[in-house]
């Protein structure tokens, strides 16, 4: 049997709350799928779209934007624009014909370690049957 | 091509149990530019750093990037070995594959796999770090603290006696808080008046402190060591230089309005003193029960008024205040009685919260210390303390424990058994929760010497009959159900944060959990900072807590405050947005989306105020043309990583 599709996942997490979310499922020793390199940036506002892009671009089958939840930015409001900003990229995505499932953006908070947790092992299991991304690689 | 050094933790077992670490050095050896890679057992130890420090030289290294637990942790360290050996601090990067990787995955092949494309990508951010140097910024040496309760007494008084000044804000006529309302103070039954108001008279009194009393915080702007701060000032109607305390005035107002310093046990009238020894001492004329500041209205009071305190004509009036940090102490309110119906509360008269308690059993009460229904002043007999009333409900009510209730309801039994000596108290608990210094003794002392029945168990229902309060419940140790005919019930009801926390908490940008009690920086290692910098939380504002652990914490964040204060300058972390004037085309979207108004259009170009700019990045995700870049996490720097990170 050939060996069971893993996907490539890029995760961009806020350092504020994600990225320490992040953290803290590590420190509570939870356990989710190596299918995810995280890449921290000081805010979800901060991740242009042309980043996501970027990612499909070289090869992600799946990206994830995770900031603070709604009103707790560290930014005081940074990831009110991304939110606007994802949802803008996500429509661009579905237009072009890219699965819907392969970006999607959380609220993740410096005290969800198992929330993180959850999220990258959903990912992982909503990618695999959709396969390799094709769409957007530069290499194809 | 720039000479850049890796080195790989073990963390022990930490991350050499899932990563393998001399593979990963291996193949980090193998990429571009390093020309130095090397594991090690433990890179925080000393040998570890100067391992760092002695491969920098040796090998003249012009950055380095350290793999192992999370920046959070030691980013700093290992920065100042890198500065050490020379280079800038900016030329040091974490790769984070302890939290991020090693502690989350099993599979050996697969976290090594991920740990060398961790270690890469910050291999290629740290290749293109500038090197920069901390923005410094003079320091406004005062504070504010905002809330007059014990905590912010306590703050402001340790502010004050090491020489700075504060301006203490207090939203009501005096402060006090909530500690002035009570009787006495478990665990020592000290009289809670008595050791609050001599504070509150060094607060009046103290040369450094300026009291804004009726005043609420409305604006606040700045960063660390720098805050404007806009204050309104609410007319009072009363010239405190003039007023003689006469109460001539009070007697001959003819409104009667309920009396929120006795909870509702009593009334008082629109023009009034709060409590005798109220801070600063005047009266406050509360115009939402004045039939108008018309004087041709009413004007009894001014008529009266001797001094010619009394003026109509006071305006609402804005204060601007500068100051280097803020501790806010904005303290608790109790669970609201509309969500406790199941309990009587708000029903029957003879249904307090804890509180109401607490005038009743005060020397200076309505019913001058004496226990008394308020429903017909009599002395009641058997009376019913339920614990947990809202606290440790989540399916209902607040999921956390208030922490208080065990002790003070075994403190409002023991002073109810020392004012009706032939009465009988119960105690519905869930659990008793005496940690504490002499806390679990006090308990005990209850049970003993005063003959309080703890029964464990809720109660299910409770109704009035034939003038007594019915009580049903259920003693759990026994298994039996219990009915007791009671003449008051008193609610130890959860501690919520103080109403208008929340607006405050937003002017502020401070950040609140779950439950609206505002974040500290780091549940444990700081407690009394917020996320904000500059920024410091004490008392019930932040989690419920005790009078000795609210002037704990009061102390710490003052300590932390002046910490700040105390500096000539401030430092300021240098990663800020920059912009290239090249690609600029004054478009202006990204000084639109700043959050920290550190942007502007100056001919026709955007220029950055790097003192204001916190570096989230928020304009560079904006600009269409990548004209403006957060310094050390640019566009390019970004896609590196992302192709590094999907194997190069």
């Amino acid at each position: 049997m050939a060996e069971e599709f893993e996907p490539k996942i890029v995760a961009f997490l806020c350092k504020w709350c994600s990225s320490a979310g992040s953290d803290l499922a590590g420190v509570s020793r939870m356990e989710y799928p190596p299918n995810v390199v995280p890449i921290q940036v000081m805010c979800s506002g901060s991740v242009s779209p042309l980043y996501v892009l970027s990612a499909f671009n070289k090869g992600a089958d799946g990206v994830l934007v995770s900031g603070c939840h709604p009103g707790d930015c560290h930014y005081i409001k940074g990831n009110f624009y991304a939110r606007r900003r994802i949802a803008l990229v996500k429509r661009l995505l579905d237009f072009i014909g890219l699965e819907p499932q392969r970006f999607q953006m959380s609220w993740v908070s410096a005290a969800e370690g198992t929330k993180y947790t959850q999220i990258i092992k959903d990912f992982v299991q909503e990618l695999k049957p959709l396969g390799p991304q094709t769409k957007l690689r530069r290499d194809l | 091509m720039k000479r850049t050094g890796v080195f790989i933790c073990h963390c022990g077992i930490n991350i050499a149990g899932t990563v393998d670490v001399k593979k990963a050095a291996k193949e980090l050896a193998k990429h571009k530019g390093v020309v130095h890679s090397e594991e090690y057992v433990y890179m925080c130890s000393d040998p570890g750093q100067n391992l760092i420090i002695d491969a920098i030289k040796e090998k003249k290294l012009d950055n380095v990037v350290i793999a192992c637990c999370s920046p959070t942790l030691h980013e700093t360290t290992f920065r100042n070995a890198a500065k050490s050996a020379g280079i800038n601090t900016f030329q040091c990067e974490i790769a984070n594959i302890r939290e991020q990787c090693s502690w989350v995955h099993k599979d050996m092949n697969k976290a090594t796999d991920k740990a060398i494309k961790i270690t890469k990508s910050a291999v290629e951010r740290v290749r293109r770090n500038e090197s920069l140097e901390p923005i410094s910024v003079p320091v406004t040496r005062r504070a504010l603290v905002i809330g007059g309760g014990i905590a912010g007494i306590q703050s402001a008084l340790d502010l004050a006696n090491s020489g700075f000044e504060v301006v203490l804000v207090e939203r009501s006529p005096s402060i006090g808080g909530h500690m002035i309302q009570l009787s006495e103070t478990f665990p020592t039954l000290d009289c809670s008046q008595c050791i609050l108001t001599p504070k509150m008279v060094e607060v009046s009194k103290h040369p450094k402190i300026k009291l804004m009393t009726y005043s609420e915080v409305q604006e606040v702007s700045g960063y660390v060591g720098n805050f404007k701060v806009k204050i309104l000032k609410k007319p009072t109607y009363v010239d405190p230089d003039k007023c003689t305390l006469c109460d001539e005035c009070s007697k001959v107002c003819p409104v009667l309005v309920s009396n929120e310093f006795d909870l509702g046990l009593t009334g008082r009238r629109a023009i009034y003193i709060p409590f005798p020894q109220a801070i600063p001492a005047t009266y406050t004329l509360d115009i939402k029960g004045c039939p108008g500041l018309l004087p041709i209205a009413c004007g009894k009071c001014a008529d009266v008024c001797e001094p010619e305190a009394i003026d109509y004509d006071m305006k609402p009036e804005i204060v601007e205040e500068e100051v280097g940090a803020i501790i806010v102490t904005t303290g608790y309110d109790l669970y609201d009685k509309e969500n406790m119906a199941e309990y009587g509360y708000g029903k029957y008269a003879d249904v307090l919260d804890g509180l109401q308690f607490e005038r009743l059993c005060s020397a200076s009460g309505p019913t001058m210390g004496k226990i008394l229904r308020p429903s017909d002043h009599k002395e009641p007999k058997e009376v019913v303390f339920i614990q947990c009333v809202g606290s440790r409900d989540p399916e209902l009510h607040c999921a956390y424990c208030s922490k208080i209730c065990c002790m003070y309801t075994a403190k409002h039994a023991m002073l109810y058994k020392h004012h009706v000596h032939d009465g009988q108290a119960y105690i519905f608990y869930i659990d008793i929760r005496s940690g504490g210094k002499g806390y679990e003794e006090f308990v005990q002392r209850a049970v003993e010497e005063d003959g309080v029945l703890y029964l464990r168990g809720k109660v299910s229902k409770i109704f009035e009959d034939k003038g007594k309060i019915k009580v049903w419940g259920v003693d759990t140790l026994s298994g039996k159900d219990i009915e007791i005919d009671a003449d008051m019930v008193v609610l130890a009801t959860a501690m919520r944060p103080s109403k208008g926390a929340e607006e405050l908490a937003k002017k502020l940008k401070i950040a609140m959990d779950k439950d609206g009690f505002l974040s500290e920086a780091h549940p444990k290692l700081r407690p009394v900072e917020s996320v904000t910098s500059g920024m410091f939380l004490a008392g019930a504002a932040q989690a419920p807590k005790d009078i000795p652990e609210a002037v704990a914490q009061a102390s710490g964040a003052a300590a932390k405050a002046i910490a700040i204060l105390s500096q000539d300058r401030l430092y300021h972390a240098p990663t800020v947005a920059k912009v290239n004037l090249n690609l600029c085309t004054g478009c202006g979207m990204c000084v639109e989306v700043c959050p920290y108004e550190a942007l502007s259009l100056k001919d026709g170009k955007v220029e950055v105020n790097e003192v204001l700019c916190e570096g989230c990045g928020t304009c560079s995700a904006t600009c269409l043309r990548a004209a403006i870049q957060v310094k050390n996490l640019t566009p390019l720097q970004v896609h590196e990583m992302i192709s590094i990170s999907l194997g190069g």
